[in-house]
């Protein structure tokens, strides 16, 4: 990798980082939540871009991890009073890995289309207990809880406002962007892309790639519980809608829309995604889906490589 | 906790309905993917968007049997046109891309179906009545009949692939599409008539289970996701598979239903699933072939 490039990617990183931590004070309330919620949704995608892009594993299994992420969040929420952010977190993210674990275990075991289907058909299991366990996740309701305060125990606590949670998110988005295109570029993220491209040779060098393959998927797990978290602290309720497999098909959508494989694609292909939908719900009101579907459908076909896909290589480097 | 003698039939009784009615979507699955590597997402869509044709063409003609069978042609032609416009250019690239293609179209074909039958459930009249008694329990003939219909279109399907010039060449084509195509088998549109065929038998299981609850636009989801547990504890692309995991898992269903609600039911074939997967990845019923 020359300097000159690296330079160019730095300072289109902090550009982009800067206009980021701008726009809430600039924009109106509504396209900042819209921007915080894009924020949201990108990170989920990032998190399946790790398994999609890098290790070559669609997963159709990913609202169970942002789902559980959510309701783990909830119950830490709703348990501990007052609410803590910290215990949060780490119950989301706990609930998650267990989650991401679980699926890892028994998925891993099978490849290409049988990988996507069986995680589709774990994160159903989720969605069911969730939506039968009335008494414990308050079933087809949800659950509803306050948002904590931003906190560190004993240094400091503020109430979020708007602004503040924005940039929260922002930052927590932003580490979680470095620290995943680190590990792609670490000895580790070179096996799993080498898994990609070649998981008989792989195995033949001597990796043992189903160990890779479980901590892929439990580190993509992990980082769609932590957007969970995230999308439960800002917009304080759980509902099992989150778990249902409609939404890891639009996290695959995010990820073909915006370029697999590239980190930030994906959350470009959020931000499309969601902007077409606020623009085409606007007229169409729920049929929007008719046409997300026919644009999605011609990407697969003519633009398979995504709206980044060019830069793939630049990105990665 | 004991259970009736009684119930226990019945529940069998039910678990074998709605078994053949999955073999017959499930089927279609298979056969799909057996032949060209293709997860059809939108099969559930599909079967939907059956059951909704045979509302309409019930309503207009009065006839259940006709509507049957013109939802069946109506839905296959459907099912040519998608697989000409949307999966063919998609030959030859990684099978996830067909998912991918596949879950764009049932999202349009969900939404569609959504905006032009609106979100109430649409009825389908029973062609018949008739009841006989099954215990104390007046149970209808039409759901004897359902399973018998579903036995009978499976039937067929194996005999036109066994003996039909048509069903040699799928399967021909199955094995080696090369070769296939070097014989002067004309495989593009052996592939296109699969797909057709594929979405004939989920429309015709579409029209056949509307009478037994409402058509709406969110109902293929469930049975799409029934038939691919099904489809991969039978081994994929593996008819005979299919058909005996669709009926084992759906009485399975049926007699866990009566210890916990129907909805938690599911999680039986869940189990099955991964039990499937742990100790026989390939299906449980045959090795798959590949």
């Amino acid at each position: 990798m020359t300097r000159r490039r690296t330079t160019v990617y730095w300072t289109g990183f902090f550009v982009v980082l800067g206009l980021l931590i701008i726009a809430p004070l600039v924009l109106p309330e509504f396209w900042r939540r819209f921007l915080t919620e894009i924020l949201i949704w990108g990170l989920l995608a990032m998190s399946s871009d790790i398994l999609i892009g890098y290790t070559g594993m669609v997963s159709f299994g990913h609202s169970a991890f942002f789902g559980l992420g959510i309701y783990g969040a909830a119950a830490a929420l709703l348990s501990v009073s007052p609410p803590s952010l910290l215990l949060a977190l780490l119950c989301g993210l706990v609930a998650a890995a267990a989650a991401a674990a679980f699926v890892a275990y028994f998925s891993t075991r099978l490849r290409d289309i049988y990988f996507a289907i069986t995680t589709l058909i774990f994160s159903q299991i989720f969605y069911v207990i969730i939506f039968t366990w009335t008494e414990v996740t308050g079933g087809e309701n949800g659950l509803t809880f306050s948002r904590p305060p931003l906190a560190i125990p004993g240094i400091f606590s503020i109430r979020f406002t708007p602004d503040t949670l924005h940039w929260f998110v922002l930052g927590v988005v932003g580490l979680s962007y470095l620290l995943l295109r680190r590990i792609t570029q670490s000895p580790f993220g070179m096996v799993l892309q080498s898994i990609r491209e070649n998981e008989a040779r792989t195995r033949a060098i001597g990796y043992p790639i189903e160990r890779y393959k479980i901590v892929a998927v439990m580190l993509s797990g992990l980082f769609a519980g932590l957007a969970g978290v995230l999308y439960a602290v800002q917009n304080q309720f759980a509902a099992p809608d989150f778990v249902f497999f409609l939404v890891s098909g639009e996290v695959v959508i995010f990820n073909v829309i915006g370029g697999i494989g590239t980190l930030v694609g994906p959350i470009v292909g959020a931000a499309f995604f969601l902007l077409l939908r606020e623009g085409l719900s606007r007229f169409f009101t729920e049929y929007y889906l008719i046409f997300v579907g026919l644009i999605f459908i011609a990407m697969v076909i003519f633009v398979p490589q995504g709206l980044l896909g060019f830069a793939r290589r630049w990105l990665n480097e | 906790m004991g259970i009736p003698i009684e119930q226990i039939l019945i529940q069998t009784v039910n678990g074998v309905v709605t078994g053949m009615i999955l073999a017959l979507v499930a089927s279609g699955l298979t056969l799909i993917f057996g032949i060209m590597d293709v997860v059809n997402f939108a099969h559930g869509e599909l079967f939907m968007l059956g059951a909704y044709v045979g509302v309409i063409i019930l309503a207009a003609t009065g006839d259940f049997w006709i509507a049957l069978v013109a939802a069946t042609l109506v839905i296959a032609l459907l099912g040519a046109t998608i697989y000409l416009t949307t999966l063919r250019p998609l030959l030859g690239r990684d099978p996830l891309y067909t998912i991918l293609a596949t879950f764009g179209i049932s999202l349009v074909l969900q939404n569609y179906a959504l905006w032009q039958f609106g979100p109430v459930a649409r009825k389908i009249e029973e062609p018949f009545t008739g009841q006989f008694t099954l215990f104390y329990l007046a149970y209808p003939w039409y759901r004897v009949v359902i399973a018998l219909l579903s036995a009978a279109i499976i039937g067929a399907l194996w005999l036109f692939l066994k003996f039909g010039t048509w069903g040699i060449w799928i399967r021909a084509t199955m094995q080696d599409r090369v070769m296939a195509q070097a014989m002067g088998i004309p495989v593009p549109w052996v592939l296109t008539a699969v797909f057709a065929i594929g979405a004939g038998m989920a429309a015709a299981s579409g029209v056949l289970f509307g009478p037994l609850v409402g058509v709406n636009h969110a109902m293929g989801v469930d049975w799409v996701l029934k038939a691919f547990i099904v489809v991969v504890v039978g081994g994929m692309g593996n008819l005979a598979g299919s058909i005996a995991a669709a009926i084992f898992i759906s009485l399975l269903e049926a007699y866990a239903s009566l210890w916990v609600s129907p909805a938690q039911a599911v999680i039986v074939s869940f189990i099955v699933l991964i039990l499937t997967l742990l100790f026989r990845p390939t299906g449980l019923f045959a090795p798959t072939p590949k």
